[in-house]
């Protein structure tokens, strides 16, 4: 048994899982904010591009990844305030706006790409940012792998799962945000400022999306590509179902879908037999899964989707 | 309700500018700050634009191409436009359409041999039955299971994408090839083509009997009655003891049925075999070109056709005129924002009325 835990193979499958899991925590966390403010954020995956593409930008620019993540966070948090104003200040329907939203992510970026870097076909790269030398932490049976062999964005992300939790659970802000998602009238009556408390959400929400985005082209890979999120925001969105929108809850999620996603690049390059697109569906089909069986469980807030009219003043 | 992340869709329809009034004002705004990025790349917008328009219109080759590129974005748009009438929404046009076109490139390898007649309309058969097969995984998750349609089929495009790959690695790659594609159709499993000397095909005919068929559907059939009054009040329709999910069903295998039909008439008629990247996204740009079109069959065609024209116009602006032709994605996007931000104009006079009163 704990030879099977020291495995290399096995703590490599581990490490991968915390790595490939960080992007959608991030996004995951973001939409818990939103949610929770009663407000759907479809648009966490155009977010997340956007993310990724400022991040890259910036970090090719400034070749600072401290410079990089703000910038990226910042990003995200702008396009949640524009899509928040359609969403809240306009009352619209928050599905066409998120996906409408996603659609203008693509297009801008990858307009904004070609821009900045032209249409050749050598990709610009940056140095990505490499996990710190724990020594011998990061041969722990299980715990290595998962905490000590990551980047310092990884440590940030899971830093902000009991952060989340506090400013959720324990903070004026963090009721405000309940109230407003469960019952937006009554928390207008007593003063809460519901159009405020959702534009903080949102923005909140996207500005992590944004951070998981950078995470995929400051620390996977060093590149931008156009449309290189694939779908992640939208897994997020599962990833809240499975883990009841509770900060615990949405970190187990993630990581089972990062151990989804690293099982499939592991068994691409092991004789399973099973052709490697069927594989590669693996966190897609899990998605479904996970909607299927447990979005009928309940456990949305009861305003989560609904615009709200603020109340007459006379 | 259906619980999920789409409750509260029902009133979407309601919350859509109503007419053609808000189509055109959205489009002309969104050139507008198009116009604004071109001249921001220090290109005239004038020379970018005319480049894009004479390119997709000036000739009868572009004419034939916009026509061409018309089809599967008017497909589709067609399908998503009907599930959206329903309170569907189904964002998996795209995967539909993959499946949809190796269905269709399957028959028509395995038919080779027979005529026209017979091929043809068993290939687009095909495609139909397969795309509203794959649309009716979500409708049974949302049916069944409560799992919100938007999610399933977006995660459903990305797994029809990798079935599809896998089918053309494996079972249906040409065994003759090295590509990752059926093998060539024979002249009976292609759509003839319209106009000689271009690649105009009678892809362009089906979305006109479709648009015609979807329209008498809506607006002279009772069935499709029943599903605009689901799309528009799911609990008024209830009341009136109308088979909700029986439309919301209709809704789904309309939309797959449609979107396979798009793949059909890509392989039959363009690519004339079923490939790995049969669409850049065809499935996706049209959510934007049902929207456009207000969800009425001959709207969205009209939508598709603009739509096409910037698709094909922009390459020729990027080499011409020096402006990426992304910029064509940016402008489809924005059309959707300031469709539905019409709204906000009120609001900004509101705004401004104040201010001055503060000033006074």
């Amino acid at each position: 048994m704990l030879a099977a835990l020291t495995d290399p193979a096995f703590a490599g499958f581990l490490s991968a899982t915390m790595r490939l899991a960080v992007p959608i925590l991030l996004a995951a966390l973001g939409g818990l904010y939103a949610e929770r403010s009663g407000v759907l954020n479809i648009g966490l995956e155009g977010a997340m591009l956007t993310g990724a593409f400022v991040g890259f930008v910036t970090a090719y620019a400034t070749g600072s990844i401290a410079v990089a993540v703000p910038a990226a966070i910042a990003a995200g948090g702008m396009f949640g305030i524009v899509l928040a104003f359609y969403a809240v200040t306009l009352g619209a329907n928050q599905v066409v706006v998120g996906i409408a939203m996603n659609l203008v992510a693509v297009g801008v970026t990858s307009f904004f790409y070609r821009l900045v870097f032209g249409a050749g076909t050598d990709r610009p790269r940056i140095d990505t940012l490499l996990p710190p030398d724990f020594g011998p932490l990061a041969d722990w049976p299980l715990i290595g792998p998962l905490l000590f062999r990551q980047d310092l964005l990884a440590f940030l992300a899971l830093a902000l799962v009991p952060l989340t939790w506090f400013v959720i659970a324990r903070t004026r802000f963090g009721l405000d945000i309940r109230a407003v998602g469960e019952h937006p009238e009554a928390a207008e009556t007593l003063g809460v400022n519901v159009a405020r408390v959702r534009y903080a959400s949102v923005a909140i929400s996207s500005g992590l999306a944004g951070f998981g985005g950078a995470t995929l082209s400051l620390a996977a890979t060093g590149v931008f590509l156009d449309g290189m999120t694939a779908g992640r925001g939208y897994i997020a969105l599962a990833i809240l179902i499975l883990g009841r929108r509770h900060p615990l809850g949405v970190l187990g999620a993630a990581l089972l879908f990062g151990a989804a996603d690293a099982l499939q690049l592991r068994a691409q390059i092991l004789p399973t037999g099973l052709p490697f697109q069927f594989l590669l569906m693996l966190p897609y089909v899990l998605t479904i899964v996970v909607l299927a069986g447990f979005a009928g469980r309940g456990g949305a807030p009861a305003a989560l989707g609904v615009p709200f009219r603020r109340l007459k003043k006379d | 309700m259906m619980g999920g992340v789409t409750d509260g869709m029902s009133a979407v329809l309601a919350r859509l500018p109503a007419g053609l009034a808000g189509s055109v004002a959205a489009v002309l705004a969104a050139f507008l700050v198009g116009a604004a990025l071109i001249a921001a790349v220090g290109v005239s917008p004038v020379t970018a634009y005319a480049a894009l328009f004479e390119a997709a219109l000036g000739s009868a080759n572009g004419l034939a191409e916009t026509l061409v590129r018309t089809v599967p974005l008017a497909l589709c748009g067609l399908g998503i436009a009907l599930a959206f009438r329903a309170g569907v929404f189904n964002v998996g046009a795209e995967g539909q359409l993959f499946v949809g076109g190796a269905a269709a490139g399957a028959v028509g390898v395995a038919g080779a041999g027979l005529p026209s007649l017979l091929l043809l309309p068993a290939m687009a058969l095909a495609a139909m039955i397969a795309g509203a097969a794959w649309s009716g995984i979500a409708a049974v998750l949302k049916l069944r299971f409560r799992a919100d349609e938007l999610i399933t089929t977006i995660m459903l495009n990305y797994v029809a994408i990798h079935f599809v790959s896998f089918l053309l690695h494996g079972p249906l790659k040409d065994p003759n090839g090295a590509l990752a594609q059926t093998a060539r159709l024979t002249s009976d499993g292609r759509l003839p083509v319209l106009l000689g000397g271009t690649r105009l095909h009678a892809g362009i005919l089906i979305v006109l009997v479709a648009a015609i068929l979807a329209h008498l559907f809506l607006w002279r059939r009772t069935e499709g009655f029943r599903l605009r009054v689901v799309g528009l009040n799911q609990r008024a329709a209830l009341n009136a003891g109308m088979n909700v999910r029986r439309a919301i069903l209709i809704g789904f295998l309309a939309c797959g049925a449609l979107a396979g039909l798009a793949g059909f008439a890509e392989v039959a008629g363009v690519q004339r075999r079923m490939i790995e990247n049969l669409s850049p996204g065809y499935g996706y740009t049209a959510i934007i070109v049902a929207l456009l079109g207000q969800t009425s069959p001959f709207g969205v065609v009209a939508a598709a056709f603009l739509f096409a024209a910037l698709q094909i116009g922009a390459t020729t602006m990027e080499s011409a005129a020096g402006v990426p032709s992304t910029l064509t994605t940016v402008i489809q996007g924005l059309v959707v924002l300031f469709l539905i931000g019409r709204d906000a104009i009120p609001l900004i006079g509101d705004a401004f009325a104040r201010l001055r009163r503060k000033r006074a």
